[in-house]
């Protein structure tokens, strides 16, 4: 028999407050195999684990239960305090009587029986517990960042200094992102571009850095410390080495097809860097719009090159590496607003998106930086910004509010205040969002000192009268329904995430929220872990944000990635999954399952009557087995069993709760 | 000077009438930028709901507004908050007419040319907007 010792934590009053502790310790006393039950108003507290530490030297435990927090809180504390009085610390049983019990049961006559159940549970599973040992594994001292936009530079330059290999996988054929579109940046008005290539040309020039342009991620297995990744280098038919980036190839391509950069509004050639700090500076050919891959006919590039450094037989390439972590740093999308049809978005051209204006204000945007009306090439005298397109509506778009849009375009209609001097902003917005360091400050500036008039309603109806859109909205302060004649609309569109935002979270196993947006592990503590150990998330693919905020989170990130690399063993898993196999049938339907690939089928010999019988069966490798339980439960002959979660272990838990119904 | 109340007959008789919380409105004031009729308006249709919100049940009494409103549902394809604002002035016009006193007309007093040339629905709706 056990010598199971009980400990009750008050929590303050988080569980004593609905949890009757004196009962729940009379209880205990009376568990098979308890000889020691106490309670610890904070058993986390040092107090509180000394108190444990002593119990099991007095009365000579060799089993400990505690009833406290989720195991998700504290099981790791209370593992290593029994783990210091000399038990194996897998022999400690948490009984989670606060977020299963307390928190979710208003009266004391409810949760208390409750509470006794889970911990008789917990007593009848730790009389099971088996001492284990954790494997050692090894770190591959090598990071990989998905996204090379602000985010993923930011965090691949701070890895990169501390030492390790990182390499940026981008599917662009540049890194750069979103910031690469934007023209200035708020709160400092300092031009993006300036700001940005000097990170982009560092980046690229680290000699830690690896950039893998125009890429996808293809596939990643393995898990913290070893993951083993493809990823598709997409051909470029243009030879990276050889070319010197010299733009005579774009210059002569006779064929176009719309610019992804300039979000559409002018076109491209079909071989094309997307803009002219591109980094690298080494074209590509679009394969959907080149007309040698469309109709057999044209090679003029590959004729004009100076270097001959055209290939139209390059393949695509796929290149296997293993890391030690992983950080996913995907961006953002803008909401496509033509799904609001009293908006008129995509049947005028003077009816904008945000990041579509900002491409106006850029000297290599499709204007040439001239901010001029789309229909006419006239200088709009009368802009009017709408914000919240999508963002806080819980009918047709986004319930969350983007964050970025009350800044932008306060930056913009100052920005066109200087273009045109004598063009006036209206502002139709519900809330005026600013918080920030100087952004309060910024907004008050385009409204004081730029002559935007901020009208506090929204808008019923965009329509086009002669050579102009009348905009028909209320300014709800005083009441007054307002006609506004606008040259020019521009539409704040809600932040959201990526299309491919779901495809790229099974890819790496992280998960995301109900938008798609990643999922940290903890919304306060943990914002850039996830609940994958060794994938870590950085930027707008968390949550809508701007670029301060990025760049803190991307450098967080990287201290993840560095604290994790500078370990050179990683403490395994201990509860990993067993096969017993002389009862294993060798279906192998846990091979099939085993999502790390930890399951191999192995032959045994075994004594049959006189002769020698060989048969396949199962067998885990437990350094890659990460105790998910996948096998166990598909095991038709129920001969798997995870360590520390074994079938009698969980029917004991079962029958301890049920048999004293 | 007007004083917000917390407890109001209409604004309850409302919620019931019309399964709408005023609550969830947070004054974008797009219903009245949609609304094709508030040019008869007194009261622009965000501004009832914000004296729905502040309880100001006198004042909406006196209010032209909820007989204004056509039932063109514009306002509540626009809401952002899925709020069905038409919903919400039928509500209040139907709290109202419940706590009026007697039938304004019956069956009796309409002539038989008019009961037999007005449409049925003309005459339900009739005696609901105007009788008890």
């Amino acid at each position: 028999m056990s010598r199971t010792g009980v400990f009750i934590c008050h929590c303050g009053t988080n569980i004593a407050g609905t949890v009757d502790i004196d009962k729940t310790i009379e209880a205990s006393r009376g568990f098979p195999g308890v000889v020691h039950a106490d309670e610890y108003r904070y058993l986390c507290s040092e107090t509180g684990q000394d108190i444990i530490k002593q119990a099991i030297e007095e009365h000579d435990l060799d089993r400990v239960v505690v009833g406290t927090c989720s195991p998700r809180m504290h099981e790791a504390t209370f593992r290593k305090a029994v783990a210091e009085a000399g038990l194996n610390p897998y022999l400690l049983e948490v009984a989670n009587i606060r977020e299963h019990c307390s928190w979710v049961h208003k009266n004391i006559e409810e949760a208390t029986p409750k509470a006794i159940a889970l911990l008789r549970a917990a007593a009848a599973k730790a009389a099971l517990n088996e001492a284990l040992e954790a494997p050692k594994l090894e770190v591959e001292k090598r990071a990989l960042i998905i996204g090379g936009g602000i985010a993923g530079i930011q965090a691949a330059l701070d890895i990169a200094e501390a030492g390790f290999e990182v390499d940026i996988v981008e599917r662009e054929p540049s890194i750069g992102g979103r910031m690469a579109q934007l023209e200035k940046t708020f709160p400092t008005l300092d031009c993006s571009a300036c700001i940005l290539t000097p990170k982009m040309v560092e980046v690229a020039q680290h000699p830690n850095v690896h950039l893998l342009t125009y890429s996808e991620v293809e596939e990643v297995k393995g898990f913290v410390g070893q993951f083993d990744v493809k990823i598709k280098q997409k051909a470029r038919y243009v030879d990276a080495v050889k070319c010197t980036g010299c733009g005579i190839c774009w210059e002569k391509c006779p064929s176009k097809t719309p610019s992804e950069f300039e979000m559409g509004l002018t076109k491209r050639k079909s071989i094309y860097v997307p803009f002219p700090q591109a980094v690298p500076m080494v074209p590509v050919i679009d394969r959907n719009a080149c007309l040698y891959f469309r109709k057999g006919r044209c090679q003029i590039c590959a004729e004009e090159c100076p270097p001959g450094a055209i290939d139209f037989e390059q393949q695509d390439e796929i290149i296997e590496r293993r890391y030690g972590a992983i950080i996913v740093a995907t961006g953002f999308d803008q909401m496509d607003p033509s799904i609001y049809g009293e908006y008129g978005y995509g049947q005028h051209p003077d009816i904008l998106t945000g990041l579509e204006f900002e491409r106006l204000f850029n000297a290599s945007g499709p204007t040439g930086g001239k901010v001029v009306r789309l229909s006419d090439g006239k200088p709009p005298k009368k802009v009017v910004f709408i914000q919240c397109i999508g963002s806080r509506d819980k009918a047709r778009g986004m319930n969350y509010c983007s964050k970025i849009c009350c800044m932008y375009t306060a930056k913009q209609a100052i920005l066109l205040k200087e273009k045109v001097p004598d063009a006036k902003s209206y502002v139709f917005y519900i809330d005026v969002r600013t918080a920030g360091k100087g952004y309060e400050e910024f907004q008050r500036r385009a409204a004081e000192e730029y002559d935007v008039a901020y009208l506090r309603g929204q808008v019923g109806k965009i329509f086009p009268e002669d050579d102009h859109l009348v905009v028909h909205g209320v300014d709800s302060l005083s009441g007054k329904i307002i006609d506004i004649k606008a040259d020019m609309v521009v539409l704040a569109a809600a932040s959201i995430a990526r299309a491919d935002a779901p495809e790229v979270g099974r890819l790496v196993g992280i998960n995301s929220d109900s938008y798609h947006f990643f999922n940290e592990a903890h919304p306060k503590l943990k914002p850039v872990e996830t609940h994958t150990a060794g994938i870590f998330i950085a930027g707008a693919c968390q949550a809508p944000k701007d670029i301060p905020d990025t760049v803190a989170q991307a450098g967080s990130a990287a201290v993840k990635v560095v604290g994790l690399l500078s370990k050179d063993m990683l403490q395994g898993e201990a509860c990993t999954a067993e096969v017993n196999q002389a009862e294993c049938s060798g279906c192998l339907y846990c091979e099939a399952v085993c999502p790390y690939s930890a399951i191999n089928p192995v032959e045994i010999e075994e004594r049959y009557h006189d002769g020698v019988l060989k048969r396949t069966v199962a067998e885990v490798n437990p350094a890659l087995c990460q105790g998910c339980g996948s096998c166990a439960v598909v095991c038709r002959s129920g001969t798997i069993n995870l360590k520390g979660f074994s079938n009698e272990q969980i029917l004991a838990e079962v029958d301890a709760i049920c048999l004293q119904r | 000077m007007t004083t917000t109340s917390d407890k109001s007959r209409l604004i309850d008789d409302m919620k019931m009438q019309s399964g709408q919380d005023p609550a969830e409105c947070y004054q974008c004031a797009k219903c009245s930028a949609a609304c094709p009729v508030t040019a008869a308006m007194d009261l622009l249709p965000h501004q009832v709901i914000r004296y729905l919100q502040m309880g100001l049940e006198e004042d909406l009494l006196k209010s032209k507004t909820p007989w204004i409103c056509a039932s063109c549902f514009t306002c509540a394809a626009r809401c952002p908050r899925d709020l069905d604002l038409a919903r919400i002035m039928e509500g209040i016009r139907l709290s109202l007419l419940r706590r009026r006193e007697g039938n304004k007309f019956g069956p009796a007093d309409l002539t038989p040319e008019q009961l037999e040339k007005l449409p049925q629905q003309a005459l339900v709706s009739g005696f609901r907007k105007y009788n008890k």
